[in-house]
């Protein structure tokens, strides 16, 4: 019930707006009648209500305005020229809707007045007949023209409804521009940092009066802050109102029945991301009702109520907004998500079978993906899931979607409350202060290196963070404040641990100090290329601190790897557990002391050849196998691992792999190990030619990218 | 051409530069800023402008002229309305407004170096010396340096 009456008061104070406008408008049109744009606009004003009037059920007043509206039709198509007769009709008409929309106000319902001699006057009119006649009736006495028309009880009722608590409604909000209310948010936080000083300059005088003055300044402006962020701020029911026109619509389009479930619909959120995630929204909602839930038949066989279910759930959590949109439907099938992404190329089969669960999942937001059997009027069209998560993730939010096959998919957005102003920790770096966002923040590591010595692998430093290894990122270095290659610092090193697309860093910083509420300032054009920062702040002391981009940042290291390259969708391991697949892998040796491993399943055959047996031909070793001649790739030179024992051996080791339907042989020094593990890569790749590094049997070995080494040896693979 | 006929002016090594000064937001004597890793090395830094952080340019860098002596004179902020917000040159000196003639106008010389041509669309002959008009929307458009059009 209260429901519907926010509807309608949202209707009623739009309305009294739009007819303000159109007496405004009518009459400018009397003055000068080719005006094609304003009868335009008025014809949309009037066509609105009257579409607002048949959602609502007040059917009197959609006849109304429906005749009114044939009536502008023929004058917005020039049909008919705008003359006195017509122009007072519509101002009748435009009083007649304003009056039954005071009697809604008052009482709820629209009143028992049926305007049959004003609709019939607006016929008459648009059919062209006995104008003349119509106009002198409502000449004659324009002010006692409704009366006979309706039953008197309730036309006084009308009548006194329309007096006094009218334009409540309207008068009890305004429209505002949000241009207006960016200005005054600036000016508000420009307010706070003056307040600071005048706090700190005032804390250095023994002046009781002052202080007071200070005080009370202190309150009103915390005060004056929080009400000027609640303008912005807008309940999300507000974006929810028009889901059950369209999931009803949907369900009629594809012939299935959907409960629709909105729980939390007054939690608030920055009008800027209520508009943000309107999009995406109807998409995923679109998405369940098509694809998730199943058709009425295939519930009842599946022994699932008949009905599907779409819940919508708001709610605060960690200063973030949290709105998931779950389905009762089939899931989303894990292996048809596999096969699709090899059929579409967004993987190639071997990346495929690497892939984690959560990882395939993850592939649905990939760009030209869906796995829609169909294409429907409705959506399977391959547009979709990626341009959700691009706008989410614009507006600092996240997504991720979780499936059970036969149980339902929920797909869960995070968004920040509010983009203008965000909690941020404030660090210092080369003197110069810095603000992450606490959204990026996970914990924070304070490391004596005396008891605890930094460790680095090929020069990178890690930090082993309860058993997982951690990559350090400097963020001196990072910024170019001081030479790559310096010498580590001091005795105590501040490690602040980030998370950016699930995956963790460790940024070396001089100096943690507070967190604080920042306000977010953009930078200028010149500065939009340094992927490194969000934007700026200003501090409490009037400077300007630059707001650290962290997923900016983690790529820049290469901490994300070629992360958001689809090609190499495949090497950023999950950190968790569970979810791990084993894989098997081939561990051999390079050299005396390089170890790396291969997934068993690009390795067709292990060979061991006579050296006298290996030819040349060409540029490239070769041998003959199986009656046909196979290149042979010495993998220790393409590493440079130097093999001391393997030269003077009389038999050579050689994986043998796949490559483009030939077979290729990989040279090695020794083969060590098969094992089973799972592919948890602690580490991304640092040279080409490795997927990444994992650790087996407790030692750290790197993944061989068999197909990127064959690519660039063998000269006949590049062709 | 419909050339402005006001030019706000200043000082760059000796040399006399001019821009419209219709484009001109206000002069602010030096303020303390916060420096940019990573950014072109003509980005001094960030001032805080009454609230609005503003890109501040050493105009110096951007046209190529060697860097102000070390504990000299402070530059002075030139705070300039363009598309993408305010920015700021930082320049020597500053000098006046100067009413120009049309007439006094020549495009640059086609000797002047390439870098230099691409910031300055002409000069103006004034009695004693010449003042050098500054493009500044180019001259704050860091992000694309365009080669020279050869054109007409």
């Amino acid at each position: 019930m209260s429901e519907m009456d926010d509807v309608i008061s949202e209707f009623l104070v739009e309305s009294y707006e739009n007819l303000d406008r159109l007496d405004q408008d009518l009459i400018a049109l009397e003055e000068a009648p080719g005006e094609l744009q304003r009868i335009a606009s008025i014809f949309r004003t009037v066509h609105t209500i009257k579409g607002t009037c048949g959602f609502l059920g007040f059917e009197r007043l959609e006849r109304l305005t429906h005749s009114g509206e044939s009536l502008l039709s023929l004058l917005r198509d020039g049909e008919r020229a705008l003359d006195e007769s017509a122009a007072t009709a519509l101002l009748r008409m435009v009083d007649a809707v304003r009056d039954v929309l005071a009697h809604i106000e008052s009482t709820g319902d629209e009143g028992e007045r049926d305007f049959q001699d004003l609709i019939a006057i607006l016929d008459a009119i648009r059919e062209g007949e006995v104008i003349e006649a119509s106009v002198e009736a409502v000449e004659a006495d324009p002010a006692v023209q409704a009366a006979p028309a309706g039953p008197s009880a309730a036309d006084s009722s009308t009548e006194t409804a329309g007096e006094t608590p009218s334009h409540s409604v309207a008068e009890g909000s305004i429209r505002v521009e949000v241009g207006i209310l960016d200005n005054l948010m600036n000016m508000v936080g420009e307010l706070v940092l003056a307040r600071n000083q005048i706090l700190q300059h005032a804390g250095h005088r023994a002046d009781s009066e002052l202080d007071g003055t200070v005080q009370r300044l202190n309150m009103i402006t915390t005060e004056l802050q929080e009400q000027v962020m609640k303008t912005r701020m807008q309940p999300i029911g507000n974006v929810w109102s028009k889901i059950p026109r369209m999931v009803r619509d949907l369900c009629l389009d594809v012939d299935k029945e959907v409960r629709l479930v909105m729980e939390g619909k007054d939690t608030e959120l920055d009008k800027t991301l209520l508009e943000a995630i309107k999009d995406p929204l109807v998409h995923i909602v679109r998405n369940s009702v098509d694809h998730g839930v199943e058709t009425r038949e295939a519930r009842a066989a599946a022994g699932k109520p008949e009905v599907g279910q779409l819940t919508l759930r708001a709610y605060h959590e960690g200063g973030q907004v949290n709105l998931e949109i779950s389905d009762d439907g089939a899931g989303v099938r894990l292996d048809r998500v596999r096969a699709k992404a090899i059929e579409r190329g967004v993987v190639t089969p071997e990346e495929a079978g690497r892939l984690s669960d959560k990882e395939v999942m993850n592939l649905v937001f990939m760009p030209g993906f869906s796995t829609a059997e169909k294409v429907t009027n409705v959506s399977g069209r391959g547009v979709g899931m990626d341009v959700v998560k691009t706008n989410i993730e614009k507006i600092g939010g996240s997504i991720d979607l979780s499936t059970e096959v036969g149980v339902g998919t929920t797909i869960k957005i995070k968004i920040p409350l509010t983009l203008a102003i965000i909690p941020a920790l404030i660090v210092t770096c080369q003197g110069d202060s810095y603000a992450i966002p606490q959204v990026n923040l996970l914990e924070l590591v304070r490391l004596d290196t005396r008891t605890h010595p930094i460790e680095t692998i090929h020069e990178v430093p890690v930090y082993r963070l309860r058993g997982n290894l951690l990559p350090l990122v400097a963020l001196d270095k990072e910024l170019g404040l001081v030479e790559a290659g310096s010498a580590t610092r001091a005795e105590v090193v501040n490690i602040v641990v980030l998370s950016a697309d699930d995956r963790q860093f460790g940024l070396v910083v001089d100096e943690i100090n507070d967190t604080e509420e920042i306000v977010v300032k953009p930078l200028g054009k010149q500065l939009k290329g340094i992927s490194a920062f969000a934007g700026a702040t200003i501090m409490g002391d009037g400077a300007v601190a630059l707001i650290l981009d962290v997923f900016g940042l983690a790529q820049k290291a290469h901490v994300l790897g070629e992360m958001r390259d689809r090609k190499r969708f495949g090497q950023h391991g999950e950190a968790e557990g569970e979810e791990q697949e084993l894989v098997s892998l081939l561990v051999f040796r390079l050299g005396d002391s390089t170890r790396m491993a291969v997934p068993l399943e690009t390795v067709s055959r292990l060979e061991e050849f006579q050296r006298g047996r290996i030819e040349r031909s060409g540029l490239s070793e070769v041998v003959q196998y199986r009656d046909s001649i196979m290149p042979l790739l010495d993998l220790g030179g393409y590493f440079g691992a130097s093999a001391a024992g393997g030269a003077t051996s009389e038999e050579v080791q050689a994986i043998v792999a796949q490559h483009d339907g030939r077979s290729v042989g990989l040279l090695v020094s020794a083969i060590e190990d098969i094992v089973e593990t799972a592919l948890d890569y602690k580490r991304g790749p640092d040279r080409r030619g490795v997927l990444g590094s994992v650790i087996v049997q407790g030692r750290v070995t790197e993944i061989l990218d068999a197909a990127s080494v064959i690519t660039d040896l063998d000269p006949a693979a590049a062709m | 051409m419909n050339l402005p006929t006001q030019y706000c002016t200043f000082y760059l090594a000796g040399q006399h530069f001019g821009v419209d000064v219709l484009e001109v937001q206000e002069i602010l004597r030096f303020q303390e800023m916060t420096r940019v890793p990573l950014a072109s090395p003509a980005v001094s830094g960030l001032i805080n402008l009454r609230g609005q952080i503003v890109t501040a340019i050493d105009l110096r860098r951007r046209v190529g002229l060697p860097d102000r002596d070390e504990g000299g004179r402070l530059p002075t902020n030139v705070v300039l309305h363009s598309d993408g917000g305010a920015v700021s040159f930082l320049v020597d000196e500053i000098g006046d407004v100067i009413e120009v003639e049309e007439s006094a106008f020549e495009p640059p010389p086609d000797t002047m170096p390439g870098h230099l041509r691409e910031l300055v669309t002409g000069v103006f002959k004034l009695e004693d010396h010449l003042l050098l008009v500054l493009d500044s929307a180019a001259a704050a458009d860091l992000d694309s340096r365009r080669p020279v059009e050869l054109g007409a």
